[in-house]
């Protein structure tokens, strides 16, 4: 397993350097756009896996509610963060492809709006887990998760009607593209979701060490020895447990 | 083309912000493995 | 089920006659809400018809900001007096006094903003152009839907850091929908241009969805704290 991780990195890399190439001199050019379009094979990706990471974290969450599953929770944890970096990465490039495009920096455009919306939420989820006493978080925080994802629809649907209202430029592009696009895309798409598998592998086995090294730690300074039974020199090893009056005198007659 | 300067700085934040969120991991894991080996002691 | 309605009712009465002995919320309420109306109208002088365009956001901006007040003093008596762990062993179901609790922060925050309305009316010189009366509707479930949330997220964050910041921090992400419902309405219903029917109905199905998701998750957070 652990030969698995650099492997999959290497792969990884090449596949976006792969896709990478293809997205700036092999797809071809927008016709009203130009080259600035190409913007959208690192902003749709990052979109999608975003999206697909608040997704996991969703289920994780509502796993954890039903099963009490500490893998759940880990995974919760790992998936909301990596999911913000990527939801990071979409509020970026939108603005900056839609400056030179529009000429305007921000729209009430409905995806870039929703995503923004779904960036808040899981910020505040982030907030949440760090500021929350460590013991309870896990509970509190999958029902934030919870309320965030009832909460999206609503977001989109209310975006929606909002912009028949007042309509203004989409971000993104709309209607059908182009095949030879498309393969660009799923194919940038494909290295980000490696990319975003490698990095959640990553934190994940980082989440679980941090977990271990706290629980040591507060085993430590419970049992004010080391756990690992390693004496100090001209240190005696401290019983854990007391011994009662009544052991110390096994031959005492009577009952106990 | 003025606007091919977006194309660029569109794929530089991408990896910035990317690689902002790993540097922060890696300093992580290393201050774990110090905590792990004081640990040990 | 009785027994649920009946805790709650007495638990309501019971806030209300404590509040009404000190009157602190409601005071300190009341002029903050004064503060922002005035501070408001300094920083925003619009002539008439631009008024009515934005006054709905500038009223339920301050109506939210004066809600937050409201809600972060939610449970601080309760915690105060470890009357929560009392409701963790009691049998009582935690829903009784989860209503209990978002009842009394509804009849606070109307008051308020009854009592803040006439105020903005005068300092923007407002006159609604379209149906008046569909305002109330608005009022009534825009607020419920601040309420109910807010008494949830002040739950959650009992037992927090920086707990009067997280209650802001956790509810206004959720609140987006909520708001500009809140916000287009009075919009529409001001200027008198189209319907405000879409919005009114969107904020009903927010109170009715998040109603349901409070009271199905309730008792898991109390459990939590």
């Amino acid at each position: 397993m652990k030969r698995a991780f650099p492997i999959l990195a290497i792969l990884t890399a090449l596949l976006l350097a792969y896709a990478f190439h293809e997205a700036i001199w092999v797809a071809p050019m927008e016709r009203t756009m130009g080259d600035v379009q190409r913007i959208f094979y690192y902003h749709v990706p990052s979109a999608w896996t975003a999206f697909l990471l608040f997704f996991v974290n969703l289920i994780a969450s509502v796993t954890y509610l039903i099963r009490r599953n500490a893998k759940a929770d880990a995974i919760a944890v790992v998936s909301a963060e990596v999911g913000v970096v990527f939801c990071t990465v979409v509020l970026v490039t939108g603005p900056i492809w839609a400056r030179p495009v529009w000429g305007i920096w921000w729209t009430w455009d409905i995806r870039l709006t929703t995503t923004l919306v779904l960036w808040l939420i899981y910020v505040s989820y982030l907030v949440l887990r760090r500021f929350s006493d460590s013991s309870q978080t896990p509970k509190l925080a999958a029902v934030l998760a919870i309320f965030g994802a009832l909460d999206v629809p609503l977001v989109y649907f209310s975006i929606w009607f909002f912009r028949t209202q007042h309509p203004q430029p989409v971000i993104g592009g709309g209607g059908s593209i182009d095949p030879r696009m498309l393969h660009v895309l799923l194919l940038n798409w494909l290295a980000f979701s490696c990319f975003a598998l490698l990095v959640c592998w990553g934190r994940y086995r980082l989440e679980l060490l941090e977990r271990a090294v706290e629980e040591a730690q507060s085993l430590e300074s419970l049992v004010g020895d080391n756990r690992l039974g390693v004496k100090r020199p001209g240190e005696r090893s401290i019983p854990l447990k007391t011994k009662l009056p009544l052991d110390k005198n096994p031959s005492r007659t009577g009952t106990q | 083309m003025n606007s091919i300067k977006f194309l660029y700085a569109a794929y530089i934040a991408t990896w910035l912000i990317h690689g902002f969120y790993l540097s922060s991991l890696v300093r992580r894991y290393n201050r774990l493995r110090q905590q792990k080996k004081e640990l040990g002691e | 089920m009785s027994s649920l309605r009946s805790i709650t009712l007495a638990t309501l009465a019971k806030d209300i006659r404590l509040e009404w002995r000190s009157k602190d919320a409601i005071n300190s309420m009341l002029f903050f809400s004064l503060l922002v109306v005035v501070i408001f109208s300094f920083s925003f002088d619009p002539n008439a018809e631009e008024s009515r365009q934005i006054a709905g956001g500038l009223i339920w901006v301050a109506f939210l900001f004066a809600a937050i007040v409201a809600l972060n003093q939610t449970w601080s008596r309760e915690l105060r007096n470890q009357v929560l762990d009392a409701y963790r062993v009691s049998p009582a179901p935690a829903n009784a006094v989860f209503m209990a609790k978002v009842l009394g922060n509804f009849i606070l925050v109307s008051l308020l903003e009854a009592l803040m309305a006439p105020l903005f009316m005068i300092f923007y010189n407002l006159r609604a152009l379209g149906p008046a009366w569909q305002l109330i509707p608005v009022a009534l479930l825009g607020t419920w839907a601040l309420v109910v949330n807010g008494t949830f997220f002040a739950a959650m964050s009992l037992r927090t850091r920086s707990r009067e910041i997280m209650l802001p921090l956790l509810l206004f992400p959720i609140s987006i929908p909520a708001v500009q419902s809140m916000v287009e309405a009075t919009r529409i219903i001001l200027t008198g241009d189209g319907a405000a029917r879409f919005w009114i109905v969107l904020l009903l199905t927010y109170d009715v969805v998040f109603t349901t998701a409070c009271l199905a998750l309730f008792e898991t957070v109390l459990q939590a704290e």
